[in-house]
This record gives structure tokens, sequence and C-alpha cells, in this order.
């Protein structure tokens, strides 16, 4: 069961009216490594790893949902009161056309999010690994998209998603560490 | 702490069509060599701070673009 807290879990600012780091963007909302997927695998995955670790995919799948929240908020504020013409302007008119301003779960290029994105391999290092990978290639987007990025509000917002990354890819390893049942020989702390 | 950034040179040929990147860079953030983070690792002084760098741990923070890149890369 969820409860829902009616705010963001970082603030989201955003500076210009910008359709095409919307675009750019939306990778991170249905891309295949974007927020949904992380989200729905971590939380799909659970069911059938150990017990010891259940609760490391169950709280970072609900991160993950707030993300996925947060960068909702992002692609609307940069298209909330844009034109047609900028939405066109900004390579978004075949978006338009499909869904107004309305959000969707596709990717930069307009594919639709798919679940053969993610994988329950039943696996525990398995499906650990691919965790990890997929933290770290969500990492290397958000480190493009700040490139691309010449919002200076909206990239701190991305840094911080950036910075999560990070820390859900130690919870992994460590995970993985915890399963390997190596802790043993190392707890001298 | 290891470093957050590595750099490498690569080849740059005399028919580049593009203007040569002489040195580049690739992210090697702490998670890598943090095998489990150890219990009773120092937190940032306020809530505040933590919020602001996504993290509790000043040990886990990746500062992105590489601070000091613009000294050193590019041509």
């Amino acid at each position: 069961m969820y409860y829902y807290e009616k705010k963001l879990q970082y603030p989201v600012r955003v500076s210009t009216c910008n359709p095409m780091l919307a675009k750019f963007l939306i990778e991170q909302y249905g891309g295949a490594d974007g927020e949904l997927a992380a989200a729905l695998r971590y939380m799909n995955q659970r069911y059938t790893i150990p017990d010891k670790v259940i609760g490391v995919l169950n709280d970072i799948a609900t991160e993950e949902l707030s993300h996925l929240e947060m960068i909702a908020t992002m692609v609307y504020k940069l298209t909330k009161d844009a034109t047609p013409e900028q939405m066109k302007a900004a390579g978004l008119g075949d978006h338009y056309v499909n869904h107004d301003r309305a959000l969707f779960y596709h990717n930069a290029s307009g594919v639709p999010w798919t679940a053969s994105y993610i994988q329950a391999k039943g696996d525990p290092i398995a499906d650990l690994y691919e965790d990890i990978a997929a933290e770290e290639k969500a990492r290397a987007t958000y480190q493009w998209i700040i490139d691309l990025s010449d919002d200076p509000d909206l990239n701190d917002g991305l840094k911080f998603l950036r910075e999560r990354e990070i820390v859900h890819s130690l919870r992994f390893r460590e995970a993985v560490e915890i399963l390997k049942e190596e802790q043993g020989k190392k707890r001298f702390f | 702490m290891s470093s957050q950034y590595k750099y490498w040179k690569p080849f740059v040929g005399p028919f580049d069509p593009c203007k040569p990147i002489r040195v580049k860079s690739y992210a090697t953030p702490p998670q890598l060599y943090i095998t489990f983070q150890p219990v009773g690792l120092q937190q940032f002084e306020t809530p505040h701070q933590a919020l602001m760098h996504g993290t509790l741990w000043p040990q886990l923070y990746s500062p992105y673009p590489d601070p000091i890149k613009g000294g050193t890369s590019s041509a």
C-alpha cells in the first residue's frame, strides 16, 4: 500500500519556456533507461529476490516513482504555454499532432515505452547486475542531458537526480555483497 | 578519495573533419570504489546541505560537469 505525499522529492524550477529541452528530457520519462523503466523493473523483481534485499528494491522503486514525478513536472513546465509553432520548431510537431501538450511514455525520438526494456530473470545476481547497469546508464543519460541544457535551474534538479543514481548503484552493489554472503569475513567495523 | 574523472588522449588524424578534442574524459563516481558503505560514515552538517547535494554523505557526492575539465580538456 502507498501513502501519497503531495510534494516533490526535490524542488523543480524551470527558467525558460524551452520545448526542445522537454523533448530531450522525455528520454528519462519513457526511455529504456528512464525512471518509469527503473521503477517498474525493481517493483517487479522484488517479489522473487531473496528476503534480505527485498527492501532495497522496494525503497529504490518507490524513489524512482518520485523521480518520474519530477521529470513529469519539468517536461510539463517546459512546454506548458508553448505555441504549436514553438512545439514544431523544437521538433515536437509529431508529438503535438498525437498528444497536444500532454506527456506520454516515449523516448526522445518518440518511440513508445515497452516492457522489453526491462527484465526479471529470477536469478538474483543477474537481476541485481541489470539494476546496477540501469543506474549507471541513467546516470550517463542525465550527464548528456545536462550537457545539452542551458537552463541552470533545471540543471540543478538534474544534478540531484544524477547523484541519486550514484547512491542507488551503490545500494545495489551492496545487495550483491549481501547475497554473496562474504560479509562475515569483512565485518570488522 | 579516488579521482572522479579520468582523462585520455585519443588519436587525432590529420584529416579529421571536426575540430579535434585532444583530451577526452569519463566519469568514475565514488560508488565504483566503495564495496560496502562503512557504518558511521561522516554526514553533511545540515539536512538542507544533504538535500542540495542529493546524498547524506560527502564521500558519495559526485560533481557534474567535471569541475576541473574546463582548464584541461578541449583542444
